[in-house]
């Protein structure tokens, strides 16, 4: 045995020898992905290293494009909404809100207070549900595989509460324009009050995971820093900005829906390294589960959408007794409704950053255009100086904390 | 978002400075936008950005739109924003196609519009590059080129971002016709051909 090992030293000497021999300034280009589990999705990377250092980088992206945008011109416009979920397919709630916002804008249509709150609870339990795959599939890249495990557990109770009150899991088709389609079950609020509850505690338990983990500080301790400044010149948003000591939420800046009524804090970080942007988002959880439990609380009686027929689906039961509902239907349904012309950008906080949407309406029952300026588009930007002169075992750890989901950057 | 005179007087302080370079101000549910001379727009965009009571530092976002019936027919957008005031601001350049007849005829000038093959010979419409200004917009400037084939002068990678570099035509303008394309699946070809 002994013997062995000696051998066994003699050999990896002798290739590290060899290897000190040639290592040289030369630039090597490396190809990552498409397909690479370390890349959350389908990006290509071509990265410029020098022994173990990134020197250059460019993300290529487009693998998943699908023209949603070009598809959506071509429906009318309550059917584009199952379209826009399927952008970043793990915030699917806030593509909606962003696009259903910009069409109530183009119609004027206000939304009752009910389906304010309701719209409110799917969006933060959503947040929570980003996150959480976020901690896991990042956490996982480090090395700290049980975590994939805890985060996706509590996200099965997400899920299972979006199954309870839209029939699905993901991509819900909740939202319509003038309010959410059902009203939320009785037992709902039960389940959802109790994981409301349970989350902060279950993030504690991730902290005490993560934050004393050896590795994982190391790894994310200092890694990955870019100025506040440059941030907001490559146009980053959302966390990634948080995390650098900027409170930039547009929940609190151009309050929406029913955030202006609730109570809650923006996290912010001091330094902008890989580590502050993982508080930021793990603080962010429990925030958001604050407001679930905020929304739980103050949920207003009332109906859970407008009463303007021209835009919204009648009841069912008027169906068999009212003929005027019963042409409102058959309208909707075949032709949808008409939206008078015009443009409206819609922007909101997702998980990500600012998620905006651009609607043009050329007084037909179509969209003429419809564009998401979606925060993992723009901040991929930011990447190459994330991971510059850094390993690219850094480069890895800072493209799981940058969180792109591919099907948003590239729609 | 600078409400209607506030908009009236952005207007009235760029004319003072580049007269010419604001076409019209539009605002339409309660949102704010200049429609500038194409030429001027990164002089606007400057402007915008640097006077100190203005200050919309924020590109959040760039894109473009095609109004075909209309003439000029191309919009691009820029969606400013100033954290400080929270006012988001639109700048609208519009281009026409230089590609189009001009209708000589006294026909419409697009009856042909789908017949037209859409190739890289074929001149397209330009602007300046704002990527100096606001480095965000290389990405989304890239994106705009890829769909609607509008070409930025000073771009640093003037090139398809997420269709395949091979690819022919401008698929996001409204004359680019819909349709399928076909699928070579073996199935396909023994039962169909």
């Amino acid at each position: 045995m002994a013997e062995f090992e000696d051998a066994a030293a003699g050999v990896v000497a002798k290739l590290s020898g060899e290897l000190d021999e040639d290592r040289t300034t030369e630039v090597m280009t490396v190809n990552i992905g498409p397909h690479h589990p370390a890349t959350h999705g389908v990006l290509r990377l071509v990265v410029d290293l020098e022994g173990e250092v990134v020197r250059d980088l460019r993300p290529v992206i487009g693998y998943v494009h699908t023209g949603i945008e070009k598809s959506c011109e071509d429906k009318s416009y309550w059917k584009v909404i199952p379209f826009v979920e399927r952008m970043d397919y793990v915030s699917y709630f806030f593509q909606m809100q962003a696009y259903c916002g910009a069409v109530e804008q183009l119609v004027g249509l206000e939304i009752p207070p009910r389906a304010k709150y309701l719209r409110t609870l799917f969006l933060e339990l959503n947040r929570i549900h980003s996150h959480l795959v976020w901690l896991g599939t990042t956490a996982l890249d480090l090395g700290a595989i049980s975590m994939l495990w805890y985060c996706f557990r509590e996200r099965d109770r997400i899920l299972d509460l979006f199954e309870m009150a839209t029939g699905q899991r993901m991509h819900t088709r909740y939202f319509q324009v003038g309010g959410v389609i059902e009203d939320i079950p009785l037992g709902f609020e039960e389940k959802c009050r109790s994981f409301a509850e349970d989350m902060p505690v279950r993030v504690g338990q991730y902290e005490a995971l993560l934050d004393r983990n050896e590795v994982f500080l190391q790894r994310t301790k200092g890694v990955g820093i870019v100025s506040r400044e440059r941030l907001l010149d490559l146009g980053v948003s959302g966390p990634l900005l948080r995390a650098a000591g900027d409170p930039w939420d547009l929940r609190k800046a151009t309050p929406y829906l029913a955030y202006p009524e609730l109570d809650f804090k923006i996290p912010v970080g001091t330094v902008g390294d890989n580590y502050d942007r993982y508080r930021v988002r793990v603080a962010e959880m429990v925030e958001s589960s604050k407001i679930v439990a905020q929304c739980l609380d103050a949920l207003p009686e009332g109906p859970h959408i407008a009463d303007d027929r021209k835009y919204v689906l009648p009841p069912r039961s008027e169906l068999s007794t009212s003929m005027e509902s019963l042409i409102h239907h058959f309208k909707l349904v075949t032709e949808g409704f008409r939206v008078p012309a015009g443009e409206v950008y819609n922007a909101i906080e997702c998980p990500r950053g600012e998620l905006g949407c651009y609607v043009l309406a050329d007084g037909s029952s179509k969209p003429a255009r419809v564009h998401f300026r979606d925060p993992s588009f723009v901040n991929l930007q930011s990447f190459r100086e994330m991971a510059m002169d850094s390993y690219v075992a850094d480069m890895i750890c800072s493209l799981g904390m940058l969180d792109p989901i591919l099907g948003g950057v590239d729609r | 978002m600078p409400d209607a005179p506030g908009l009236e007087l952005i207007r009235g302080e760029i004319e003072r400075e580049r007269p010419g370079a604001v076409r019209a101000t539009s605002f339409d549910r309660e949102q704010a936008a200049l429609v500038v001379d194409p030429e001027q727009v990164l002089a606007v965009l400057t402007w915008l950005r640097e006077t100190p009571g203005q200050g919309y530092r924020f590109l959040s976002s760039l894109h473009a739109a095609d109004y075909l019936p209309a003439e000029p027919r191309f919009g691009i957008h820029y969606e400013l924003l100033n954290r400080d005031r929270v006012e988001r601001i639109r700048v609208k350049a519009m281009l026409s196609d230089p590609a189009a007849d001009d209708g000589a005829d006294g026909q419409s000038p697009r009856t042909d519009a789908l017949a037209r093959p859409q190739d890289s010979a074929q001149p397209l419409p330009s602007i300046d590059s704002c990527v100096e200004l606001f480095p965000t917009a290389e990405f989304q400037e890239r994106e705009v080129f890829d769909f609607f084939g509008i070409h930025f002068r000073g771009h640093p990678d003037m090139t398809r971002i997420l269709l395949p570099e091979d690819y022919v035509g401008w698929p996001q303008r409204r004359d680019f016709p819909v349709g399928g394309e076909p699928v070579t699946f073996t199935y396909n070809e023994r039962n169909y051909g």
